[in-house]
């Protein structure tokens, strides 16, 4: 019930002017710097609102009458690295490989803008390291499906493997068993053979037949492959998709088409560059 | 026993509270000038401290080409100290650490024996709290001008008087403020983008916190600096016992004090005239006589207002004197005179970790290599299996150049029979074991390496090697321990 304010004895306070079940309460006032941070802080966010992008709309958002954008804030600064890049990113641009290689800092550069660029755009299916996984390359070895020279290695990357791209490398494996081109049995001493090549099984004549008569077109008869055709190397230690028997029967039966996309248009030129020099410093390189 | 406060008591201690302002106010000090032993010595420090401060960034020192010609520089965009011929790399910032335990030792054992000399003469802030004072004293007159100024309503000449003291004020802050980015910077073609408005942000930003922080530090804040901010004065207590020599108050020579008429006898009373000169020129404002207070920064300005005026009535001086809180109170009971000994357990603990501490300092100084090595093995892949079965590691390879000239380093591998080495990088000529690797003078020069282990001699599972190199004489320069990983079987 309202009260008429008077002054505690007491403290020497005035009372709120309220009571309540006898109880009547001191009038203690916030710090006038409180009131006033208070008043600041509401007459700020008020501004802020004017000023910024704050109201959600059901489309979109008010844009404030500074026009404010993270997103162009971040462009300006991707611009701003990239003129501060631009020098180097040039040179790269129009030397020659074979010429990076050899210009100490430009190396250094493109060691350093390739593995940045690895790290987004190829760790996902080779690794933070390039040593890959059943399917996906290792690219730190000294086995290479499509050429290791750091040519080669640049237009794998620039125009990819099996895909849409008009100059993606090309090449397709038949589906022997599968498409029935081949006896599941002839499958299986076809995969003996391929055993043999690493000293891991006998060869039989049947085997041989069906390796001289399907295989050695892109695997050449020693086995030992064709860059050309992307055909791996089947007589040493390395395994794109398993090197134990049953593996190599899949192999065989189904084929394997694995493909990478191309980059060319994705990436710039600079940037494939500094990536190719990168992956053939990992330590395979030609 | 029930020590409750009754209601009357809570009452009065809550209308007390409540009439006590949350801060003291601040009671400001004019300190009046003195002429003594003690001001010329703090003089003389004052011109000394301050003219090292000034000038120190502006000593040249030729280092040949590369390398910049300031003798000392805080190059913190090339990440390097130099101190005349001695270059101190990040890695090496247990020097600085090393100085500033040394610091710490040093100003432990200086107030172990002379109390506050710290404060008092070499203290920033006294520095240049000293320097404003003389300034304002310049311009505004001696303690009684200034109190009389403060007083009277605003004029054209206190107007005058007060703005030309603070332009001076910021000048010399800003000179100081200004002084300091030299240290990080070339100070001759930085003090001319300065003017011409070329310097960085950064430089601009650092000259404008330092002007402020002197401005408002020696020209506002000064004792409450010592008395409020400033952390050493709370723990100094630790260091000091009866034994340091201080600026004391002879209690028992100058009570009971009083005024003395020129001619008056001296006999019954003490030789304090009570002429309350040692508190006018006191820079933080207190009364020495009281004893040992805080506040006191042990600056002798007391001593050299008591010799004065015990020369002026004819008594002996040094009622106020530096001497020992012992000597002191055995004065005090009439006691005799307790000798100084400078030598005690607490001073000899400081000195000798003092002199631990320098010798550790001097002994990484000198043992410390001008070629460091830091090899960091590749953990993805753990270990690379080639297409003829070899196992192959990769590692990443540091060679730190420190010298002023190009080295030519050869590395090898230790423990690791049958290994080839293999390497990618700039700076490489030839290969195999005859690799040479260069790095730039003043340089880190980056390497990736392979060590090739034939399959039927790779270890199994992890085996510690070392990494060494060694330079065109064939002296080992350095080395580096790492492992060489293998499959395990």
């Amino acid at each position: 019930m309202p009260t008429k304010i008077e002054k505690d004895t007491l403290s020497g306070q005035d009372t709120t002017g309220h009571e309540w079940d006898g109880v009547k309460e001191l009038n203690t006032p916030l710090p006038t710097w409180w009131v006033y941070t208070f008043w600041a802080t509401i007459a700020f966010a008020a501004v802020y609102c004017v000023l910024y992008p704050s109201w959600p709309g059901l489309t979109g958002h008010t844009d404030g009458l500074l026009g404010y954008s993270s997103r162009a804030d971040l462009s300006v600064e991707l611009q701003a690295q990239a003129k501060v890049r631009a020098n180097f990113v040039d040179k790269i641009r129009t030397t020659s490989l074979a010429d990076i290689r050899k210009d100490p800092e430009l190396f250094n550069f493109a060691l350093a803008g390739g593995r940045s660029a690895f790290q987004t755009n190829c760790m996902q299916c080779h690794g933070a390291g390039g040593a890959g996984s059943k399917g996906f390359p290792n690219l730190v070895d000294d086995d290479w499906i499509w050429g290791g020279k750091l040519d080669q290695i640049y237009t794998t990357i620039e125009h990819g493997i099996r895909n849409t791209n008009d100059k993606s490398r090309q090449s397709l494996m038949p589906r022997f068993g599968a498409d029935e081109l081949l006896t599941t049995a002839q499958v299986a001493a076809v995969t003996d053979y391929v055993l043999s090549l690493s000293g891991r099984a006998k060869a039989t004549p049947e085997g041989a037949k069906v390796w001289q008569e399907q295989c050695v077109a892109c695997h050449l008869a020693d086995g030992k492959g064709n860059q050309e055709l992307g055909a791996p190397n089947l007589a040493n230690g390395i395994w794109l998709y398993g090197g134990d028997r049953d593996s190599i029967y899949r192999t065989i039966y189904y084929a394997r088409n694995g493909s990478m996309p191309a980059w060319s248009g994705r990436l710039d030129d600079a940037t494939i560059k500094m990536l190719a020099i990168y992956v053939h410093a990992l330590g395979g390189g030609r | 026993m029930d020590v409750r406060p009754n209601d009357d008591d809570v009452v009065s201690l809550r209308t007390a509270k409540a009439e006590l302002p949350l801060y003291v106010t601040r009671i400001k000090v004019y300190p009046r000038a003195i002429k003594g032993l003690w001001r010329r010595v703090k003089w003389a420090a004052v011109m000394l401290l301050l003219g090292l401060y000034y000038v120190v960034p502006w000593l040249r020192w030729d280092r040949g080409p590369n390398a910049p010609n300031q003798a000392i520089l805080i190059d913190l965009d090339g990440r390097r100290g130099w101190f005349f011929d001695v270059v101190i790399w990040p890695q090496e910032i247990y020097f600085v650490t090393g100085f500033l335990i040394l610091a710490a030792f040093g100003l432990f054992l200086a107030t172990s024996l002379f109390g506050r000399v710290w404060c008092g003469f070499a203290c920033p802030q006294t520095v240049w709290t000293d320097l404003f004072m003389l300034v304002e004293r310049l311009i505004e007159g001696d303690r009684n001008e200034r109190m009389r100024l403060d007083r009277t309503p605003m004029s054209a000449d206190k107007a005058m008087r007060k703005g030309l003291k603070h332009a001076a004020w910021l000048v010399i802050a800003a000179a100081t403020g200004g002084a300091w980015v030299f240290y990080y910077v070339d100070a001759p073609s930085t003090l001319v983008k300065i003017f011409r408005g070329e310097a960085s942000l950064e430089t601009y930003f650092f000259i404008g916190l330092f002007t402020a922080t002197t401005y408002i530090l020696a020209g506002w804040a000064r004792e409450q600096v010592c008395t409020y901010m400033c952390p050493w004065p709370r723990f100094q207590a630790a260091m000091l016992d009866e034994q340091s020599v201080i600026v004391t108050y002879q209690k028992w020579r100058g009570e009971p004090r009083g005024k003395h008429k020129a001619g008056a006898s001296w006999d019954s009373r003490g030789d304090c005239v009570d002429c309350s000169l040692c508190v006018a020129v006191c820079p933080t404002g207190i009364d020495i006589r009281d004893g040992q207070q805080i506040e006191c920064i042990g600056c002798g300005l007391c001593i050299d207002a008591c010799t004065q005026t015990m020369g002026k009535v004819g008594r002996a001086p040094d009622l106020i004197r530096w001497d020992t809180l012992a000597n002191q109170q055995a004065k005090d009971k009439g006691a005799d005179r307790i000798a100084w000994r400078p030598l005690r357990p607490r001073t000899l603990l400081y000195a000798a970790l003092l002199a631990i501490v320098a010798a550790v300092i001097l002994a990484a100084f000198f043992l410390r290599s001008d070629t460091e090595l830091t090899v960091q093995r590749d953990r993805s892949p753990n270990f690379v299996r080639l297409s003829n079965g070899d196992i192959r590691n990769s590692y990443a390879v540091k060679i730190l150049n420190k010298r002023r000239d190009d080295q030519r380093f050869q590395l090898a591998v230790e423990d690791l029979p049958g290994a080839t080495v293999g390497s990618v990088g700039a700076g490489i000529e030839g290969s195999g074991a005859g690799t040479g690797l260069t790095v730039h003078p003043d340089a880190v020069g980056t390497f990736r390496i392979f060590l090739t282990v034939p399959a039927g001699a790779a270890p199994s599972g992890s085996k510690p090697i070392e990494f060494t190199i060694r330079d065109a004489t064939g002296r080992q320069r350095a080395s580096h321990g790492a492992v060489f990983v293998g499959p395990t079987h």
